[in-house]
């Protein structure tokens, strides 16, 4: 495809080609050295990243950072051993120590598998690049800036400082697995964040916002969308001035749609990934047909959906993503797997298998998770709650996946008294077990909403970008960690 | 198990970094320094009797930053081939010219540069001669250790043994050069244990930068079991306001929170809660806080900091009250003071100020004698969320640990939380143990808390 530059945007199997000179030959002698003896399963994952970062702080555009990232991870599985290895250089030469040390895992020396190479193979497109986002001029992205920057501080004088950015990431990854397949995805990545402070007397507090996903740059340049990202966290920042301290004991609380699916990610959707149960370190270990939450309650993941942050064509293993039930109407129906723990427990791959970059080992990660509408009106939730706490933003999040514990923390939240909202609350991180809190899911709204395009999680020290989303709920009885 | 392949040369020198600023100099830029950081990484983990992950790889990283004027660009890449640094010294000074001009920008003055970098004996380079056996062998005794304590430890995440050895090399046109290696060695086990359909995990670890003086691989293990098995029979405690012990752990985690809101980014951005406090009391008395980067064999020790400054043992917190921000360059102009030494670097992005290796001067208690103090209140042993707010010092964070009752450690509880303003937990620090440990760059011994709100039933 042309881009407005003029550009031919390459699809990863030509630029690896055009770049390092990667073919049939190079791959299939790699994996030929690889592969072989006790080895029963490897890849080569090729990566070619561009990120680049710009910021505003009080009108000063500053902070251009542009860092190009190149390299090769090599990894041999022997049964539920994984060995691997990264070089910075991608030759014929680097690959082939890379190969020796990933194989280093078993016992034997080289392999001498023959590995036929097959043609690349197309999956989906969610995400169609017209430009890599890392191209885009810099003035565009910077009137962009200056544009959140003068909304911000226009919503309030309270407001004294705002700083934003813009983060774009521009990934070529191309995947060569033991069974000669070669799969390539290229997968932009646009971050916009605002965050602000506002004063009044000797009170300060702070708001934030921030959107995203995988889209093409165009997509994000929509004025009404910077607008309303501008209003979030002004608003934000203004209703903490006047927020009391949050209650401390147990309450029933009313999340939000959108972010407040974080409670999905944490509280089931880590329990759930394959390598846990397949170790049975999960508190869902052999849980699957059991019921884990209320009838109500059914919960997706699915790396599927068009342009979001969590979405992918395929996973870092190759495998296509795809849409996964993981709580039916209450019953817990799957876990979330990559090849390795699929393998291992006899089931099929869920396309979860995710890595950072090529210096990590891949895991079972999640993609967009959420859960589906309910038939409540959000307005009947909110009158049902007697005395309770609706929490509609959130920090993170985090899990004990082996004991359930998990905590969540409100970043803008309100008392509910009589059925209505009354006052802000300051923010209060929320604690549940997680096995548990599902079932004490007793109403569940008409109102699915994905969140903007925010969320980043953490597993084994790698980040990878992930979505979630969730109907306005009322869960009965959650400790809310406040200080009166 | 065969060999490790060799190592391959070293793809940078002094000389080569110095070239490379000064080339920049004449493609356009004013000022540039580098930050190149080349190493090699290894890790071995063991579960259960079987090696699971094996892992080594060599990498290096140069990160280049550019001035034109007040305007900055920062960019980084693995690939050090000259024509890709050429192209990359190009595009960050166009890049450069596209910002605004911000007149704190620009490198420390030569007076302010480091002379003499002391030696801290911060590499150990033993990993050389550890073969693959003896390296695997770690791992799996912690691992036997951890895995054989006791019957109820019922499964395990592993023990992994690893070690990263980095050389750094750093350049600026303002004259400095210099470089230093260091190496960082540890070994961790996570063990579970179960008992009547309750499942729990905990971990220990050892960390050093000499191979030498990581703890006994059985020690780790055992204290591993230890921990893990002390949270069996967790219970949700009451809701209410109790006296709080915080471990050295967790203790460690909330004075992170005066290094972060004490550092010069917090402090311009007017995104802290310690803003405008420098001199008052921000601590109970009896707290003393130091950042000693020099301490030989450190885990946060540099002999200069991420631009060439040197570092220096000074006080943030004495008799309780606020000594000094901590500051690099850039933070010390917004600010109108003086870089304390601070700047923090990696390749990528722009450097930032912070605590080096940060610690609470330990008092007289042992952490027995303070919890004998308590008819009845917590012992937090874990933390867990983000439920921190350095701009308001608002805290809240969901915590796992023992109940105390009548001077002793009693049942293990979870699943509730602690909170409180910051400002009010440090001021409330009434008993400081002997305990301090030297495994983490900000560490803090055991704390006793007058009273803090514990959330549970």
């Amino acid at each position: 495809m042309k881009s407005g530059q003029g550009e031919i945007v390459l699809t990863a199997e030509r630029f690896f080609a055009e770049q390092y000179g990667f073919d049939e030959k190079m791959a299939g002698g790699a994996l030929s050295k690889l592969l072989g003896g006790p080895i029963d399963d490897g890849d080569l994952y090729f990566e070619y990243r561009t990120n680049e970062a710009l910021q505003i702080e009080d009108g000063i555009v500053k902070q251009a950072t542009r860092n190009v990232t190149q390299g090769v991870g090599v990894r041999a599985n022997s049964e539920a051993k994984t060995g691997y290895a990264y070089s910075d250089d991608i030759t014929p030469g680097s690959l082939e120590i890379a190969s020796a040390r990933a194989r280093a895992i078993a016992a034997t020396g080289a392999g001498d598998q023959s590995v036929a190479v097959k043609a690349p193979r197309r999956a989906h497109d969610l995400y169609p690049v017209d430009q890599p986002t890392t191209d885009v001029p810099l003035e565009t992205k910077i009137s962009l800036l200056e544009e959140i920057d003068r909304q911000t501080r226009a919503i309030d004088p309270r407001i004294e400082k705002v700083i934003a950015s813009v983060t774009t990431e521009h990934k070529l990854v191309l995947i060569a697995r033991a069974d000669g397949q070669v799969v390539g995805d290229v997968r932009p990545l646009t971050r916009f964040n605002v965050s602000c402070i506002a004063a009044d007397g000797d009170r300060r507090e702070q708001g934030y916002a921030g959107a995203g996903g995988r889209q093409s740059f165009s997509m994000h340049a929509d004025r009404s969308g910077l607008a309303e990202l501008a209003e979030r966290a002004a608003r934000q920042a203004i209703r903490n001035l006047t927020a009391d301290d949050a209650p401390a004991g147990t309450f029933d609380v009313v999340l939000g749609p959108g972010w407040p699916g974080i409670l999905l990610h944490e509280a089931i959707g880590h329990g759930l990934e394959g390598d846990f149960n397949r170790k049975g370190t999960s508190a869902f270990s052999n849980r699957i047909g059991q019921k884990v939450a209320s009838p109500l309650c059914t919960v997706i993941d699915d790396g599927t959906l068009p342009g979001r942050r969590g979405s992918l064509n395929v996973d870092d293993e190759g495998t296509q993503t795809q849409r996964t039930v993981l709580i039916e109407d209450g019953i817990l129906r799957g876990y979330l797997q990559d090849r390795l723990n699929s393998r291992l427990m006899g089931v099929a791959p869920t396309g979860n298998g995710r890595r950072e970059s090529y210096q990590d080992p891949t895991f079972p990660r999640m993609t967009n998770t959420f859960m589906l509408a309910g038939d409540s009106d959000p307005e009947e939730i909110l009158r049902s709650v007697k005395r309770g706490l609706f929490a509609q933003e959130f920090g993170g999040g985090q899990v004990d996946i082996t004991s359930g514990k998990f905590v969540f923390s409100a970043s803008e939240a309100f008392l509910i008294e009589d059925g209505k909202i009354t006052r802000p609350v300051k923010g209060a991180t929320l604690i549940g077990n997680g096995p548990d809190v599902l079932t004490r899911v007793s109403m569940v709204g008409n109102d699915l909403e994905l969140d903007h395009g925010v969320g980043t999680c953490g597993k084994e020290g790698q980040s990878v970008p992930v979505g979630v989303g969730l109907p306005t709920i009322r869960v009965d009885g959650l400790t809310v960690g406040g200080t009166r | 198990m065969s060999s490790v392949p060799k190592l391959t040369e070293r793809s940078m020198d002094l000389d080569r970094a110095r070239d490379l600023v000064t080339r920049a100099q004449r493609l356009g830029a004013s000022d540039a320094d580098v930050l190149f950081v080349e190493g090699d990484e290894f890790s071995v983990t063991v579960r259960r009797g079987e090696v699971e992950q094996l892992h080594g790889a060599r990498s290096r990283r140069l990160g280049l930053r550019v001035f034109v004027g007040g305007q900055v660009a920062t960019g980084a890449t693995s690939d050090t081939t000259p024509g890709t640094l050429e192209r990359l010294v190009s595009d960050l000074v166009a890049n450069a010219r596209a910002m605004g001009t911000d007149p704190a920008a620009g490198l420390p003055s030569q007076a302010d540069v480091a002379t003499s970098p002391p030696d801290l004996d911060l590499d150990d380079d033993i990993f050389e001669r550890l073969s693959m056996d003896d390296r695997i062998a770690l791992a799996r005794r912690a691992e036997e250790a951890a895995t054989g304590a006791d019957p109820r430890i019922s499964n395990s995440d592993g023990s992994t043994f690893a070690f990263d050895a980095a050389h750094r090399i750093y350049a600026a046109t303002n004259g400095f050069a210099g470089e230093y290696p260091s190496t960082t060695y540890s070994l961790v086990s996570r063990p579970l244990a179960a008992e009547n359909g309750e499942m729990q995990r905990d971990y220990y670890y050892t960390v050093a930068r000499h191979f030498a003086d990581l703890e006994a691989p059985d020690a780790v293990g055992a204290e591993a079991a230890r921990r893990t098995l002390r949270r069996l029979g967790a219970q949700k405690p009451a809701t209410g306001e109790v006296p709080v012990v915080f471990s050295p752990e967790t203790a460690s985690r909330l004075l992170g929170a005066i290094g972060s809101a004490a550092s010069g980014a917090a402090l311009y951005n007017r995104a802290s809660f310690l803003l405008d406090r420098l001199g008052e009391s921000i601590a109970a008395p009896i707290v003393e806080i130091r950042d000693d980067p020099l301490e030989v064999r450190g885990l946060g020790s540099r002999p200069f900091d991420g631009e060439g400054v040197a570092t220096r043992s000074q006080a943030i917190v004495s008799g309780g009250a606020l000594q000094t921000y901590l500051l690099d360059t850039y933070s010390a102009r917004r600010l109108d003071a003086r870089s304390s030494g601070s700047c923090r670097r990696s390749t990528e992005g722009s450097p930032s100020a912070g605590p080096h290796q940060m610690r609470m001067t330990p008092g007289e208690h042992s952490p027995e004698d303070i919890i004998a103090t308590i008819d009845n209140g917590l012992y937090v042993t874990s933390l867990i969320g983000h439920g921190m707010n350095l701009v308001t010092g608002d805290f809240s964070q969901g915590a796992a640990g023992l109940w105390i009752r009548g001077g002793e450690l009693a049942e293990s509880v979870e699943e509730c939380t602690v909170a409180a303003r910051l400002q009010d937990i440090f001021m409330n620090i009434e008993m400081i143990g002997s305990d301090l440990e030297l495994k983490r760059t900000v560490s803090a011994p055991t704390l006793k808390i007058a009273r803090l709100m514990v959330a549970g039933q």
